[in-house]
This record gives C-alpha cells, structure tokens and sequence, in this order.
C-alpha cells in the first residue's frame, strides 16, 4: 500500500467512541494512549488496520481502536489472524494478548505464527498474573509465587516468553515496558515495520492482582541499573555511568560485569540481525526474575520468507502456468465419457 | 469345488447379465483399491452404472498376510440405473488367505471366488487362522473356485521387463485386474492409457505393468475359463458428458465451483485428518482458482484461520472428520455470535475417539445439531451420494454466504471414497451465490453526527447482518464474542437485548425452511402403509429396498432430506401423512429423535453401526417387520 496516499491523522482518529473499561491505574491504559499516539505516524490507513485478539483484560484492545477489529475466543488470535493475514496481505494486521492469553490457552496457536512468520504484530502484555479471572497464577509467574489457586506457592516453572519465541523461530523478538512510552512505541514501530511475524513482550502492571511486579526494573528510580538496553551494533552496557556491561565468557554463557574490570573491547556487541537466535537466547535468558538487571530493546530481526508473500507468489505461479482456473475444464479432468 | 470345465467353441463368447457385484480383496500391500479404482472407472468409461464401497483398514501396512491387514474394494456394476454397491457380491477376489477368511461371509452362494493360489502356503495360512488349506478340502464347496497362480505367473510375465523380482510380484494386482477385465469383457484401453500416464516417467516398470495386465487378460482367453466370461451391456443414461468421482472430489469441487459461483476466493483451513483429507489435498491442487489452503497447526487453528479469512472477505471453509468438529466447537459458536460466513465440512466415521477412523458412520448428526455451548443453532446440509457432494457443497456455501452464518455439511466416509458416475454440469446452469459487502455508512453517530458502519444491521427478510469488510474506507467496525446490541454490535449486557439476539440468531437460521425445497415424497404417495426417512448416504440402499418391497406389492413411500437445520417446511405434514414412519440411520437413531422431538410422531428407528453402510436387503427387512408391527 505504499503508493496510497495516506491522509494525516491524530489520536483522536484512532480512538473509537466506547468507554475503556479496564481497572483505573492499569498498565493497560499506557499501552493503549501508545499504541493510539503511535499510528498517526506509522503512514497507515484506519480501514486498513485489523486488531484481533483473544480473552483477557488486554483482549478488550480492539473495541477501543478505530480500526477493523475482532475480539475472539481464549487464545485462538494467533490462529485467526493468520488467517485473516494470508487471506488479505494488504492488511495491516495486529494481534493483542496476555501471557495466559498468548502463553496458556494459546501457546500452539503462538509459536506456529511465529514459525510460520505470517507478517502479524504480535502485543503480548505480560502481567505474569491471571486478572480477568481475579488473580490465578499465569503460565509466566515465578514459582512458588502464592495466588488464590496456588497458596502455597505455584509449582510451575514459568515460561520465559522472549525464549520461547526464539525457540519457535521469530524473526522478530523484543521487549517493553509500560512506563516508557517512547521505548514502547519505538519497539512497536520496528515491530510493525517487520515484514514478519513480530513478537513485543510489554512488562504490564496489573495494580489490583500482581501490584508492582516489575517495579524492581521499571521506575525511573531502578531503570538505569536494572534494564539493559539493546541496541543494534553498540555495546550492551547498561549503569547510571555505563559503567557495566555483559560479556560472554569462555563456557559460552552471559555475564553482567563492570566495564572497568574487563576493558571496553570485552563488552558484547548487540547484533540483532545474527541469522543464528544463540546470541538473542542468551540474552533472553540473562534474567532468571525480575530481580536481576533484565535486557530491554529488539533482541532479534532478520529478514526471511513471509508466509503470505510465499502464499501468494504460488498461487500467481499456479495461474502463470495453467492460466485462470477454468471450473469446466475442471470438471472434466478426469476420465470422461460421453452418452 | 466345481472344476472350472472348458466348453469348446465359446471361447469369446460372454454371456449377457444385467449386474455383476465383485469384490477385489488382498493384503494392504496388495493394491486392491487401486485394482478396484481401476476396474470402476474402465467400466464407468464403457457406460455402466456403477457404485463402489472401498474398505480398507486404518494401519497403513498393516503386518502382512494378517486378517485384520485386509483391504477391499466392492464394485457393482450394471445396465440399468443403481444405487448402492450391492449386497453380496457375486465374485470375490482373493489375493491371500486373509482375504478368503475375512471375506468369505459375504459371498452370496454359489459366487465365484478367483483365487491366488501361490499366497495359500503354510506361513500365510496359519497367519489367516487356516489349521488346513481351505483349498485342498470341502469347506469351499457351494462355490465356484478358480486357481490361479497369479504371483509367478506374473513373475513369469514381466521377465522381459527386466524389473527385480520384488517390483515384478508388485504387478500382480494388474493381473488379477487384467483376468477379471476379460471375464467381465472390459475394454482394455482405459486400464491401458492409465498405466502409461502413472508409469511413463519409469518406462520398466510401465513395461512390467503393461505386460502383467496383459497377461491376466490373456490367461482368461487361454486357460480354459470360457464358460465365466459375462458382458454387461451400457446403462441407459441421460445423454451428456460423465466422470466417474467419489464424495470427496466432488464435495471439493463443489467448494471451487462456490468460490467461482459467489465470485469470492476460497480459503481452506484444515488440519489432517482421515476420512476428510482428501479435500485439503484436491482444494491445494488448484491455486490457479485462487484458492488458498492453509494446514494448520490442529483443528481449532484450522477453522480459526477460516474464520480469520471469512472476514477478510473470503469463503471460508474448513474440513474435517467427528473428532475435529468437537475441537472446533468453541469456534462455532464464535461464528454463530459474530455471524459470519463459514462452511465445516464433517466427513463422518466411527466414533467416538477415534472409533473407525477408516470405516463409515453417522453418527454425528446430534453433535452437528446441539454440540456447541450457549444457544447456538446453525443450517446443516447433508450429501446423499458420491456426486451430490458436489451440489450439498454449494447448497452449504450458498446459505453460509447469503445468511451470515457458519453452516455444517456432513457427508461419511461411505460418500467420501464410493464412486459413481456422474453427468457433469454446465458450470452456466449452477446458482449465482454472489452476497454483497457494505460500502457505505448505514447509521449516524448520534453524539459526533458523523456517518458510521452498524455491522448488526439486519435485511428484514433474511435477518443476516451487514457485512463490511476490512480494507473499506469509513465503515470500521469492532465485533466479538461478547454479547453485543443489536445493530451497533457495541457490547450489551441487557437481559433484554440477550434474550432478543438469542431470538434473532434462532429465527434467522428458522427462517431459511422458507428457502430450501419442500422435501419430495416418491412411492405410494397417496397410500402407502409406510414412510421411509433418510438422511445421508443410506439414501442408495433405502431407494433400492422400496422400489424391491414395492415390486412385492407393499405399499411404501420414501422422503430423504438434505436440510437437516432447518427441516423443510412441509416435513411434518409429510410425516402425519403416513401411519408409519421409519428412519434407517448409520446411529442409533438421531434423526428419529429430532422428527419425534419436533413433530410428535412415532418415528421407528434402524440402526446399523457396524463401520460399514446398510444393504437394501437389510432395510427390506426392517420395512417389512414395521409393515407387520400392529399399531
């Protein structure tokens, strides 16, 4: 759609006439006033924007955009919106989830999006909590982490999502948080501007279930030295003075250090576009909890073979070589005789 | 055992019968559907009517020489219009010992079995249960038997070939097909100019095919089997061009030709799964129609993605077997709230699990009707025969499209792997099932004053709801499965508003009995004793049963129904007409339970689910035990 002339629009355009809903104080609202500031400079239209999604407080995403949307069924957004996308690539479609949404009920429908790279964006806030249920442990809270179903603590390992994407072969990995708007909406600009499936990890506040679950990290008082920031070809430092940085050591594994004790020239070099994901794993997996310094930016985008694109370069194909199906000739493949 | 007696003087001289029923039998490996594929569509070429039952078993290969790694293909071919495959067959075709023991009851007596005599050595003997060999004492007395040693004949045969010697016992089913095209006075060219087209690429093995046909027919001409040569004369038929198709070929190209009829693309989501597979491999042979198959991940990503692409605008189809539709459920009912358009074609087998995975049952047609949460009704179409899957796939994409709703179509594994013959239409005298799409706003905003799209905006007539599709400038619009209002379709908890969609998506789908055919009563109209009701492919077996019990002097009358939801409008009329009604169903009495249930009549059920479909004689006598029962 390049060609279009696409008219200029504000918030104002993006936003549809029905009163938000979620909880007042929810990481929710930040997201949304992001995304909705965000399109007026995406250069796309509204009628050709598609938000769908699944169940769950951030599902209700779509009735607040004025955009085409679908709100579906528990986790089955990934799958639907594939559909939609090979079945319409000149739309611009996003899928918008939470982590029991996109992780739980819907985690086959999500790494197979991924794998497929059918060109969708992918928002995944991660609140690591159940909220529309009334606070169940979610497929990303922490062991032992005591909710209304697990009070003794859960017994589930929880998945890393950024690592279960790369193991599903996203070509397109990053992470945000809520209280930083122009990093949230940096990263779901590259991300819509990925011609590919394109997974976005926002660390979500949930105030009424899982309140202040990624304060360690995310306030402006504990950012500098708990979030790493990623940035193509720079080296990955993170401190109020960039004073440390991570290394990947002689066993193959990451480490946080001081710059000083290395030297400048040891610090890793982010390299986002590295074909192989290792690189972009081992920095998935340098925090174990949100108590450890934890890495924020794109972690990985290469470019490879969009499904859609692929779908559609075969059926021209099928048409250059036998022309516009013809439904008679058809009918009449087969062995025919005539009375 | 009756020797088979040469008779000077008639070699080549076939006698005339008006129907055969032979039955091809062998190992998994032995390529007996294949041979009975075959054997059909030369006999389809020649002009007979014809039907077929293939059975085969689930395992892929099963272990060799086994009872339960059998593989059978039944074949009825004649000269005059039929149905069904026939009961028993006259001609059995056994390739092993397996074959003989498992399919010997069905054997009508004094049939003929061609048998290969080299399989029945001790080994596969004893792994067909055999203590001694069946051939060598008096247990096959009653029937006529021909010996045959098709395997080193065959060996024989293709040497010149040059083929190793495992390719060349391969051939032997090509034998068997060529001695039993000279018995039933095949023409040989269509058997021929097939093995040339599959083969060509490997001209030994083409060669050693040729040569084992071949040598089949030839063993019928030379070894003395005159006196077993029969001809079977063209079936009177309407004139026109035929092709002999099987269920679910037609059924898929039922769905190309909707796509070209709604002038819409067709979009396919589907995950593997037998007996429907078949579809998705046909529907992705032809991209060049613009039609997109997407497999997916499991079941409910498959119509997931359908419904994904319904709106974006395309014809949504997704196709499966029982055991997918329950995965689907939840979907549906998505469908059904957001009223949008989508075929879920259901190849029914035996249940429940995974039941009969290769054998047919239909035994979903209560999960087809109530199966989903929430009130959540929808059309049901049902295919009756081989090539009406094609007309059932437009009927089902014509009512999906025109009302705004997902809509069933069941067919069964019966259907989807039996062949006839079938009159190709004139793609000029199909239905135009083109729908509309919104283009332009259809309310004002009454706080803004600015023009906006209602997407639950409904044509009085039908009640379907205006469709806008993405990509449309002005007209966005959100739609979920939360209950929403009528008209905007913004979110509506009002108990009102529920109750009234609730109303509203049950008298949308009612509604449609105003547009579909009255059901047809066919028999003794006026005064039969007896209605039979059908619904699916027990149609062959029921129109065969009435017309022979009708032949006896009873009178019988017949109504099979291809809407399931909603029923015909005249149905229960029909059904009061009559002070009997019963129903043969491959259940154990769905649609029995739905006419009592609606219409209050006694409605008495047959049941047949043994994984394979009734025979007429079977139906006779549950028609002629009802004409009995005292009311």
């Amino acid at each position: 759609m390049t060609d279009v002339q696409v008219p200029l629009t504000s918030r104002k355009d993006w936003q549809s006439d029905q009163e938000v809903r979620w909880c007042p104080g929810c990481g929710d609202y930040s997201i949304l006033t992001a995304v909705q500031l965000l399109m007026p400079e995406l250069g796309v239209n509204r009628e050709n924007t598609v938000f769908v999604s699944g169940i769950g407080c951030a599902a209700r995403f779509p009735y607040y955009m004025n955009t085409y949307g679908m709100h579906s069924i528990h986790g089955r957004a990934p799958a639907i919106a594939t559909g939609l996308a090979v079945a319409r690539p000149d739309l611009d479609v996003w899928v918008v989830g939470g982590d029991g949404d996109l992780l739980s009920i819907g985690g086959n429908h999500l790494i197979h999006a991924l794998r497929r790279n059918v060109n969708l964006t992918i928002l995944m806030f991660n609140n690591q909590i159940y909220g529309l249920t009334k606070g169940q442990f979610s497929p990303t809270s922490a062991l032992g982490k005591v909710t209304k179903s697990s009070p003794m603590g859960s017994l589930d390992a929880p998945f890393n999502p950024l690592a279960v994407a790369l193991g599903a072969g996203a070509t397109f990995v990053a992470r945000t948080h809520d209280m930083d708007r122009p990093h949230m909406q940096e990263m779901m600009r590259r991300a819509h501007d990925h011609k590919g499936a394109a997974f976005v990890e926002i660390f979500q506040n949930c105030n009424v279930f899982n309140d202040g679950q990624f304060e360690t990290l995310t306030t402006r008082a504990n950012r500098d030295d708990m979030l790493i920031p990623l940035e193509n070809g720079k080296p990955v430092r993170f401190g109020k003075e960039k004073e440390k940085g991570v290394i990947i050591s002689s066993d193959g594994a990451a480490h946080i250090v001081n710059v000083a004790d290395v030297g400048e020239d040891a610090i890793l070099i982010h390299d986002e576009a590295r074909p192989e994901p290792g690189l972009a794993f081992m920095l998935a997996h340098l925090a174990s909890s949100v108590n450890e310094p934890t890495p924020v930016g794109v972690f990985r985008a290469v470019q490879t073979i969009e499904y859609a694109d692929a779908n559609a370069k075969q059926l021209a194909a099928a048409q250059e070589r036998s022309g516009a199906g013809d439904l008679s000739a058809l009918l009449h493949s087969l062995p025919t005789w005539e009375v | 055992m009756t020797d088979v007696q040469a008779r000077p003087g008639t070699s080549g001289n076939a006698e005339q019968v008006d129907h055969v029923v032979i039955r091809f039998a062998g190992d998994s490996g032995d390529g007996m559907q294949l041979t009975g594929e075959r054997f059909t569509t030369a006999s389809a070429v020649f002009g007979n009517d014809l039907a077929t039952l293939p059975d085969f078993p689930a395992e892929i290969r099963a272990p060799t020489g086994t009872i339960f790694g059998v593989s059978a293909f039944q074949v009825q071919i004649a000269d005059h219009d039929i149905t069904n495959p026939g009961d028993a067959p006259s001609v059995l075709v056994c390739m092993n010992p397996a074959a003989l023991a498992s399919e010997l009851d069905r054997l009508e007596p004094g049939g003929t079995i061609i048998v290969n005599s080299d399989e029945f050595d001790e080994r596969n003997l004893t792994k067909a249960g055999y203590t001694e060999n069946p051939l060598e004492n008096d247990s096959l007395a009653g029937y006529k038997v021909i010996l045959v040693a098709m395997t080193s004949l065959t060996k024989e045969a293709v040497k010149e070939s040059g083929v190793k010697s495992r390719d060349a016992e391969r051939s032997k089913n090509l034998f068997a097909l060529g001695l039993v095209s000279w018995m039933y006075t095949r023409p040989l060219d269509t058997t021929l100019t097939w093995i040339k087209e599959k083969f060509g690429k490997n001209e030994m093995v083409m060669n050693a095919n040729i040569m084992a046909f071949k040598a089949g027919h030839a063993y019928g001409e030379t070894a003395e089997l005159a006196g077993n040569r029969y001809s079977i004369k063209p079936a009177p038929q309407k004139p026109g061009v035929y092709t002999s198709i099987n269920g679910n070929t037609a059924l898929a190209w039922g769905l190309v030709a909707a796509g070209q009829l709604a002038k819409l693309p067709v979009f396919l989501g589907s995950y593997p799964i037998t007996p429907a597979s078949d579809i998705l491999h046909e529907l992705a042979k032809h991209k060049s129609f613009g039609i997109r198959t997407l497999q997916a991940e499991d079941e409910i990503a498959g119509i997931g993605a359908a419904l994904g692409a319904a709106f974006g605008g395309h014809l949504a189809v997704t196709a499966t077997s029982g055991p997918g539709v329950a995965l689907k459920s939840e979907t549906m009912s998505l469908a059904i709230s957001l009223e949008l358009p989508m075929v879920i074609v259901d190849i029914q087998r035996g249940g429940p699990s995974t039941g009969l995975p290769t054998k047919t049952e239909a035994a979903d047609l209560m999960m087809a009707m109530y199966g989903r949460h929430g009130e959540a009704p929808l059309p049901i179409v049902a295919s009756y025969s081989p090539s009406q899957c094609f007309d059932a796939a437009i009927e089902a994409c014509r009512i999906a499209l025109k009302y705004r709703t997902p809509v069933i179509l069941l067919s069964d594994g019966y259907l989807a792997n039996g062949s006839e013959p079938w009159l190709i239409p004139d793609p000029s005298t199909l239905p135009d099932i083109s729908t509309t799409f919104a283009t332009e706003p259809n309310h004002v905003n009454e706080t803004t004053g600015e023009p906006e799209h209602w997407p639950y905006v409904r044509d009085p007539e039908t009640l379907a709801r205006s469709w806008a599709l993405p990509g449309t400038p002005g007209l966005m619009h959100r739609i979920g499965g939360i209950e929403k209002e009528d008209g905007s379709g913004n979110i509506s908890y009002t108990p009102e508003n529920h109750s009234h969609m609730v109303d509203t998506r049950a008298a949308k789908v009612a509604g449609i009995a105003k547009d579909i055919p009255e059901v047809a009563v066919t028999g003794d109209v006026a005064d039969a004793d007896l209605l039979v009701l059908g619904w699916g492919s027990t149609w062959g077996a029921i129109v065969t049963a009435v017309d022979r019990r009708r032949a006896k002097g009873r009178k019988v009358a017949q109504a099979h129904l291809t809407h399931l939801n909603p029923f015909p409008a005249n149905l229960g009329e029909v059904l009061k007409r009559y002070p009997k009604v019963l129903v043969p169903e491959m259940n154990t009495g769905h649609l029995a339970k739905l006419v009592r249930a609606e219409f209050l009549v006694d409605a008495r059920t047959v049941s047949k689910v043994r994984g394979v479909p009734f025979t007429a004689a079977e139906i006779e006598v549950a028609i002629e035990a009802e004409l009995e029962r005292k009311l």
